[in-house]
């Protein structure tokens, strides 16, 4: 590769991530103070990045008025999390719900609507109703797009964000980046950085062996959460993986929340339901992961006992939003709903708070541990947040950076971190030959299969640190051609500190708790007197990986003893009994 | 350490008949979250050039020709 061009950019804001929160937070901020210089700095495009590429099918967590309150829902969420959320933070998505749905509705993203123009909410969670379908939910995208030309905020695409910068006193001053087609470097300094880079989704390997056939958008491989660790920021809850139920190979949703309203159901391979709750929560993946562990399995989805309307509505959503190419999956393997059940397996591990409750620790105004650091959406720490709950948490965090930005000045910053980083980034390029980054991707994800995958053995779990400081050694001589592998290298570097913190994080908690996300064999029990708190992992002054546990804060709703072990009991009664 | 060549199939193709990269559309190159489409220096035409791939098609749908077809790749199908 040829000369390094850096360039030096100044911004009141910097969003790192145009995925979902993250066009939400630039938004929100620029509508609060229209003054602030506001750029947005996106791996691929905003147009069709992130997991709402292609839109989505429905929002999993819609509280509204008439269905469920805001209690209601911070209740439920704090029971499918074992007990361990903060709930302020929770408090704080559930009372932003519905603004943001009618916010979202007037910049045209389409909700279903029943004859009189009501929300036609759905029934999937244990205890609530929750689910409004989108069958028209393609337009998310155009619909954000628009919004962010009207408020004039500042893209670049196809740079990725490497790492934050810290101001000598630690706060944030800003981050860095690199082109992915031509490899310019460039150094963003800011007031404030909003993360919104997604999940951890690239850590394990899909069962297939493609590396790129998992069940996030690849894009989403775990730097957000590497360039928080490395500015000194706490992470919580780690060891409480993501994974999913998903379509078998094809690695997306099959899906049970579209199609759980319509009588579609998880079945065993005799075609029986075993478990009562479709709701993707620990518990259920336990049950899951027994069921196909058992002669049981497979695990299919249900649909062929509904009617040819109800079938072609479910094809409409399914076939159109979210993962569209499913329709063409099936079609290849002659999978027609009305007469083959779907076959799903379980999804390789990831960090997701989206869906689970990994993530970087923000509070309640989306603030991270470092001063101006927020992060939202997937990989912010309100657990089981989704689309609803990016947007929302996105919100929160730009306008809270709006503030925070007309109260500080641009930090000083070190040049010799930036020095530091050129030269890590860029040591790829000056080799001549090594070892590609896809082979070093492909061995550290399927150590992280062989090793870190549910259920946790300590044995196991030291073995694979010991695979992984071999693996950094070998750093020394990963190799690109071009500004696209580079990206990748980049990319392999954090998943494999992902891939660090998931062992690092699920050997300190001592426990097993949240059903298969983190099932210690060693420790089988749940241990309320000394584990019921969140874990905080972070890099100490040595630069070491440390943790610490962080007290849940006194709830802001009360939860009866005998309704927090609601989830533990999702097995049909039948099945149970047996 | 010299490198290998290995050939994969690519589950993303482009019909040339179709495609006016000539006339300056980049479109699918500018969606793909991968960034795994480029012209082709050979056909001035858009290809795959690196089989990395989500399958997620917006590559496909916002082709003003329908020129682009995505298939799942070989490994899922
Ligand atoms: C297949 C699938 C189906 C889903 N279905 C539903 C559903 O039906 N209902 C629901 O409510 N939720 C659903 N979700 C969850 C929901 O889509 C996510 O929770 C939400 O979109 C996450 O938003 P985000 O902003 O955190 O991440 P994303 O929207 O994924 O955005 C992250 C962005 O960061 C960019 N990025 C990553 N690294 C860097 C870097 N280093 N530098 C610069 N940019 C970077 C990425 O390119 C991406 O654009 C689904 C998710 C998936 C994957
Ligand atoms: S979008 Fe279609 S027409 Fe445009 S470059 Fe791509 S394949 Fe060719
Ligand atoms: S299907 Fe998605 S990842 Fe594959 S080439 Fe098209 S836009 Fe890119």
């Amino acid at each position: 590769m040829s000369e390094i061009k850096t360039e030096i950019v100044e911004t009141d804001i910097l969003v790192i991530g145009g995925g979902t929160g993250g066009p939400m937070a630039a938004i929100k901020a620029k509508e609060k103070n229209p003054g602030l210089k506001v750029v947005l700095m996106e791996k691929a495009n905003v147009k069709r990045s992130g997991a709402v590429s292609m839109g989505m099918d429905g929002l999993n967590n819609a509280v509204i008025p008439g269905y469920a309150t805001p209690e209601q829902y911070v209740k439920e969420i704090t029971v499918a999390n074992d007990g361990i959320v903060h709930q302020k933070a929770v408090m704080a998505y559930a009372t932003g719900s519905y603004p943001m749905i009618q916010y979202l509705d007037s910049i045209g993203v389409k909700f279903e609507k029943d004859g009189s123009g009501e929300y036609n909410v759905r029934k999937v969670h244990h205890m609530g109703t929750y689910v409004l379908p989108m069958p028209e939910g393609h337009h998310v995208k155009k619909a954000l797009y628009r919004q962010l030309r009207k408020h004039q905020v500042l893209v670049t695409n196809r740079y990725m964000a490497t790492r934050l910068l810290n101001a000598p006193d630690g706060r944030i001053a800003g981050a860095m980046g690199v082109n992915t087609r031509t490899g310019e470097f460039l150094v963003v300094r800011a007031k404030s950085v909003i993360l919104a880079c997604g999940a951890a989704g690239r850590l394990g390997l899909p069962s297939s062996g493609y590396l790129f056939g998992t069940y996030e958008n690849p894009a989403n491989c775990g730097d957000g959460y590497a360039m928080a660790y490395h500015a000194g920021a706490g992470l919580a809850n780690l060891e409480c993986y993501q994974i999913n139920p998903l379509i078998k190979d094809y690695n997306g949703p099959a899906c049970a929340y579209v199609t759980g309203p319509f009588g579609g159901y998880t079945a065993n391979n005799k075609g029986e339901r075993f478990i009562e709750c479709d709701y993707w929560s620990g518990q259920m993946m336990k049950e899951f992961y027994s069921e196909l562990q058992s002669g049981n399995g497979p695990v299919f989805l249900n649909m062929t006992h509904l009617a040819e309307e109800t079938i072609s509505e479910i094809e409409t959503i399914l076939h159109s939003n979210e993962r569209p190419s499913r329709g063409r999956f099936h079609e290849n393997r002659g999978t027609n709903y009305r007469e083959k059940m779907v076959e799903m397996h379980i999804s390789e591990i990831g960090f997701c708070s989206g869906h689970s409750a990994s993530g970087v620790w923000v509070d309640e105004n989306a603030r991270t541990t470092v001063d101006g650091l927020y992060a939202a959406g997937d990989m912010a720490s309100v657990p089981h947040n989704y689309m609803l709950g990016a947007f929302v948490n996105g919100s929160i965090a730009g306008q809270d950076a709006a503030d925070y930005c007309a109260s500080t000045d641009l930090p000083a910053y070190d040049e010799a971190d930036v020095a530091r980083e050129q030269e890590r980034v860029l040591a790829p390029t000056r080799r001549d030959d090594g070892l590609t980054p896809h082979e070093m991707e492909f061995k550290t994800r399927r150590l992280v299969n062989d090793y870190l995958q549910p259920p946790k053995v300590t044995a196991k779990y030291k073995i694979a640190q010991a695979r992984f400081a071999e693996i950094r050694e070998d750093l020394n001589a990963l190799c690109v051609k071009d500004p696209h592998e580079l990206m990748r290298a980049l990319e392999l570097q954090s998943i494999l500190d992902c891939a660090d913190m998931a062992a690092a994080a699920s050997l300190y908690r001592t426990e097993s708790r949240w059903g298969l996300y983190h099932w210690r064999v060693d420790h089988p029990a749940t241990d309320n007197e000394n584990w019921f708190c969140h874990t905080l992992l972070y890099k100490d002054e040595m630069g070491r990986m440390a943790h610490k546990k962080r007290a849940v804060d006194p709830y802001v709703v009360d939860i009866p003893e005998e309704e927090m072990g609601a989830y533990h009991q999702l097995r049909t009664p039948a099945l149970a009994a047996e | 350490m010299p490198f290998a060549n290995h050939p994969t199939s690519v589950p993303v193709t482009v019909d040339d008949e179709k495609c006016i990269a000539e006339k300056g559309c980049r479109v699918c190159i500018d969606v793909c979250p991968l960034d795994v489409l480029a012209i082709n220096p050979a056909s001035g035409k858009a290809h795959m050039k690196y089989d990395e791939c989500w399958y997620c098609m917006p590559c496909e749908v916002d082709c003003p020709t329908g020129a682009v077809k995505v298939e799942i790749p070989y490994l899922l199908r």
